[in-house]
């Protein structure tokens, strides 16, 4: 990465006046990168970019507020930012971001599948567009629009929103998403659609990493998962239980989820959560014309409302 | 109109304390023929409505779910209402991703002077809930169902 020593030296030259500065270090193995919080000057030399970034760090944002923190972003995880500070979640003047130019992460979901097995990778290699995977004697390689998250095949946002200091050559995005992974799952009946539901949250383990991996839920100790008061939901281990979690979560994250894939990711079960998400923000969109984390000066559609609803049909009665 | 009669559907009404609420008290006074079937839920305005307890509703067996507060603008609290048309209508159009048949909910206005307005309200939800059946299940008993269906299908 060319620009890793440029984005260094700006973290370097900020870091002074701030508390942290937030980016990626390599994790347990060369596949998988982890969080990094950089507070000396020495640990801007773990610092990491590239594909395997996935991490939206901005997920760490909210716990931290009042402090002066920097943050390394792409796109996607820029349009979280502008979110959050539409939300008045967070304080721009407590903020430096550092936003990268982005050509796509992998999902260790889908070279895993394809590797059979990724329980040690012993290394990767990444060109501008293949990755290549050595893992328990086995050596791969795949193109890299193959194996990146599903987000990145229709990202707009190559290059943050919002930033301070960008690093490298802006990217334009110049994909149009029409949705149409949401059109084609609906193309099913209604029975095999819930059917689908059942036997994916079946397997929820209500362990909340979904909830936790997401930057928009902020609640923390007060979630309605597992509040008593009201008590929303039960201890249940049943099927119907975990699918109001998701519902929940669906609909407190409407008209403000960046689908940045947190939820889907960190879910240990592979259940497809984002799905869920997007038909939410699909409906926003058409209603309301409205793409959360893209305007930092708009209203998120469902804490406002118009006299005369454009696109809302009242039907009379 | 015995309320353990075999051919009720269970339909959960939340109707708003200043208006809907109003319209069905208009209408039982009235003495309108109306159908049984619905339970009915007073809360203080249709802004108070998560959309949650709509969902939690029909997850939990309901056959179907009727909102029905003051008409837009004629809110007793201004605009609770506006927000609650924003909600309602993203929710009604959210249910189809679960395999929820969008038709088992509804929402409306009706004001405390349309006992009328709320006999036919309350009659034409109950005949297409009538219509589409009893929902069906969300729970272990649909999964194992669903399963069994798959296995014969292979
Ligand atoms: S969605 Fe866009 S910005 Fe985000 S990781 Fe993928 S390509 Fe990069
Ligand atoms: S699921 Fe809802 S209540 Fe729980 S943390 Fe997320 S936004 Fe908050
Ligand atoms: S991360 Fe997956 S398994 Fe864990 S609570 Fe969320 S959906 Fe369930």
């Amino acid at each position: 990465m060319q620009h890793l020593e440029e984005l260094k030296q700006q973290i370097r030259d900020r870091l002074p006046a701030l508390d942290l500065v937030i980016g990626w270090e390599a994790g347990f193995d060369p596949l998988r990168a982890t969080p990094l919080f950089m507070r000396q000057p020495d640990d801007v030399d773990r610092l990491i970019i590239g594909p395997q970034c996935v991490h939206n760090l901005a997920t760490h944002l909210t716990g931290l507020k009042g402090r002066k923190i920097g943050i390394v972003v792409k796109g996607c995880d820029s349009r979280t930012i502008v979110e959050l500070l539409q939300e008045k979640l967070i304080n721009r003047e407590d903020l430096v971001v550092f936003g990268v130019p982005c050509s796509g992460v992998v999902s260790v979901g889908k070279i895993g599948r394809k590797m059979g097995s990724l329980d040690y990778v012993e290394g990767v290699e990444f060109s501008a567009d293949s990755v290549t995977v050595a893992s328990e004697g086995v050596q791969n390689s795949f193109a890299l629009e193959e194996v990146a998250a599903d987000k990145c095949g229709r990202c707009q946002y190559n290059t943050p929103l919002l930033f301070d200091v960008l690093v490298g050559e802006p990217r334009p995005g110049d994909v149009v998403d029409d949705y149409a992974d949401v059109a084609t799952f609906e193309e099913q009946p209604l029975e095999a659609r819930m059917n689908h539901w059942l036997e994916a949250m079946d397997r929820c383990v209500r362990c909340y990493a979904c909830r936790n991996a997401c930057p928009m839920c902020v609640c923390r100790d007060h979630c309605v998962a597992q509040s008593r008061d009201p008590h929303w939901m039960t201890q249940e281990d049943t099927v119907e239980n975990k699918l109001l979690f998701q519902i929940i979560h669906t609909m407190h994250l409407a008209g403000r989820c960046t689908e940045c894939g947190e939820c889907e990711r960190s879910c240990p079960m592979s259940i497809p959560l984002l799905l869920l998400r997007r038909k939410m923000n699909k409906e926003i969109d058409a209603l309301f014309d409205y793409r959360a984390g893209t305007r930092i000066d708009a209203t998120p559609p469902l804490l406002s409302f118009k006299v005369e609803e454009e696109k809302i049909n009242e039907r009379g009665w | 109109m015995s309320a353990v009669d075999a051919t009720e559907l269970r339909i959960v009404g939340f109707l708003c304390n200043w208006c809907s609420y109003g319209g069905a008290d208009t209408a039982g006074v009235g003495r309108f023929q109306q159908p049984t079937d619905l339970r009915i839920i007073r809360v203080p305005c249709s802004g108070r409505i998560d959309p949650l307890f709509v969902v939690k509703s029909l997850i939990n067996g309901a056959d179907g779910v009727l909102v029905s507060g003051c008409h837009p603008r004629d809110c007793h609290y201004s605009e609770g209402n506006f927000y609650a048309r924003r909600r309602l209508e993203v929710l009604k159009k959210f249910l189809p991703i679960l395999g929820i048949d969008h038709r088992r909910f509804e929402y409306t206005w009706v004001s405390a002077s349309e006992g009328q307005k709320w006999k036919t309200v309350v009659s034409t939800f109950t005949e297409h809930i009538h219509q589409l059946g009893p929902a069906p299940k969300i729970n272990r008993e649909a999964l194992v169902l669903a399963r069994t269906l798959a296995a014969k299908a292979v």
